[in-house]
């Protein structure tokens, strides 16, 4: 049996857990305040993930940049490669907040959304 | 005077989006927002990372998202009314604002009440003292992130960041993404002075090394940073000899703090706290000047925006109360002293009703400590303690004192933690 001392990352609350490790799998979290806590611990251990936000480049609209957040939690081994194909996208206005931007990244079954809306600079 | 507004709201970022939202709520007329940048959101539309707004919005969002959430709030009400691209240049005691912009020219704007949320700024390196060579590649963490999310330009490739606020951080991880090299961040306390949570997915998953309790002592290069040379440091902040190391960079981030932008406050002559750089404020957020009222981080630096719109709602609601005559004459005043741990608490003050209303204090606590307990006293009498299994100066503290515990202050109450 191993113990380990995790922040939870899920809110800036940032909970102090302490997870119980027996075989390899999670036998029990302490320490968080939601369910969030709990989950995030057990992927902690077994499979990390992340939120992605980025930018990409949007031609038409005040700015050169549209800021982008990916649809859920994507594993945290491939967030760098999710970012790097993220610096190559061009797209137009005009732009809604969730607009989906990139569908399905990389295959890993999460779109990329825009966080803004971006209207057409007249 | 041109106009009368029953609430005129200086700066459009997220305190003064959701106080012009409560002032309208709350049954003010006519409100007028006024900012300085080409569209509303403040700060909050350079911030793209997520983590904002659950507290507020029960929804996790990205700063442009929570921006949008506050501004879809207020857009097509007719009582609101906003001009940007639009810069208060004074506000007068008697709530004239005047103000300038490219396309109306000089503005002489009459409100009844005004509320205060310009928000704050970076402090720099001529705040800090740095010594060494002025080169070009020394920027603020703030400054760099409008330049790499907003306007499409990396300030530099090899990255030195200077302090390990919030901004810093999450700076530190953006540039990773962006494929720069994050050769170090550097924090001068023995504690990091941003969120865990900000530890965790910002440097750990990159990496980065965090030194605590070092500093530069040395930025080198001619016309563009090369690096920089580092100490450890004593109790004292002192560099310690013989600690010094050099770290190759190009490019220096500093992330060591934000000040409350005061100025109109101080050319209203508002009576202004030494610890928060902000305007003294009651728990309606009303200042020392009766009629302007203050909230955001222009009062006190929060680290959470959720806290941001909750307090301006706090100060729109009155504000809009007091335009319309409603507003309680009939107030007693308590001192809120911070005491045993707390650095500061906002409100400094209470106006006390007789019917009595909860009262939120936002405090931040002077130094790292565990199992503490906080108590609210009024002279000995202890009217409302709670255990905190933690407490850090980077993250406020907030308690509600209920309504009941309130009404038995005398003229003064104390905030201190016990162990």
């Amino acid at each position: 049996m191993e113990t380990k001392i995790m922040n939870c990352i899920m809110c800036p609350m940032g909970c102090e857990m302490t997870v119980t490790i027996e075989n390899g799998t999670v036998a029990s979290v302490k320490g968080n305040t939601c369910p969030r806590g709990d989950k995030y611990a057990r992927d902690e251990i077994t499979a990390p993930k992340r939120m992605l936000t980025s930018t990409v480049s949007i031609e038409g609209g005040m700015l050169p940049l549209l800021p982008v957040v990916s649809a859920d939690v994507l594993p945290k081994e491939r967030i760098l490669d999710c970012a790097v194909y993220l610096r190559k996208i061009k797209i137009r206005t005009p732009v809604k907040t969730g607009d989906i931007i990139v569908k399905d990244i990389l295959g890993l079954g999460v779109d990329i959304v825009a966080s803004r809306d971006m209207e057409a600079h007249g | 005077m041109d106009q009368l507004y029953d609430v005129i709201i200086v700066g459009g970022g997220p305190a003064g989006l959701s106080a012009a939202y409560s002032a309208r709520e709350n049954g003010a007329g006519r409100i007028l927002i006024i900012e300085r940048d080409r569209e509303l959101g403040g700060i909050l539309q350079q911030c793209i990372h997520n983590g904002f707004g659950l507290h507020h919005f029960k929804k996790e969002l990205t700063g442009p998202g929570y921006a949008q959430r506050c501004i879809e709030l207020i857009k097509d009400k007719p009582e609101i009314e906003v001009l940007v691209d639009t810069m208060v240049l004074e506000v007068l005691r008697d709530k004239t604002v005047i103000a300038v912009s490219p396309e109306k020219g000089l503005l002489y704007l009459q409100g009844k009440t005004i509320i205060l949320t310009m928000g704050c700024r970076e402090r720099t390196r001529g705040a800090i003292r740095i010594p060494g060579e002025r080169p070009a590649g020394v920027f603020t963490a703030g400054a760099a992130q409008r330049m790499v999310n907003m306007e499409g330009y990396l300030p530099g490739h090899k990255i030195v960041i200077l302090g390990s606020g919030d901004i810093g951080l999450i700076m530190a991880r953006r540039m990773s993404l962006e494929g720069c090299q994050v050769q170090a961040v550097l924090e001068i306390c023995p504690y990091s002075n941003g969120l865990t949570r900000n530890i965790v997915q910002c440097l750990n998953d990159y990496d980065i090394p965090l030194y605590l309790s070092h500093t530069i002592i040395k930025i080198h290069g001619e016309k563009r940073v090369t690096g920089v040379t580092v100490a450890k440091v004593d109790e004292k902040n002192a560099p310690i000899p013989g600690t010094e190391f050099d770290i190759e960079c190009d490019t220096i981030l500093l992330s060591v703090g934000l000040i409350p932008e005061n100025e109109l406050s101080n050319g209203l002559m508002l009576d202004m706290h030494p610890l928060t750089s902000g305007p003294v404020v009651d728990q309606h957020r009303q200042t020392s000047l009766p009629g302007i009222y203050a909230a955001g981080n222009v009062v006190h630096v929060h680290d959470l925006v959720d806290f941001v719109s909750e307090e301006a709602e706090i100060a729109g609601k009155f504000a809009a109360l007091e335009a319309q005559g409603k507003a309680d004459g009939n107030l007693r005043s308590v001192d809120v002293r911070p005491v045993d741990g707390v650095r500061t608490c906002v409100p400094q003050k209470l106006s006390l009703p007789e019917g009595g209303e909860p009262v939120k204090l936002f405090m931040r606590v002077a130094a790292p400590q565990r199992k503490v307990r906080l108590e609210v006293k009024s002279g000995d009498a202890v009217l409302f303690s709670k255990m905190l299994p933690i407490v850090k100066p980077s993250e406020m503290v907030a308690v509600e004192i209920p309504a009941e515990k309130i009404a038995l202050s005398g003229s003064e109450i104390t905030v201190g933690l016990q162990q």
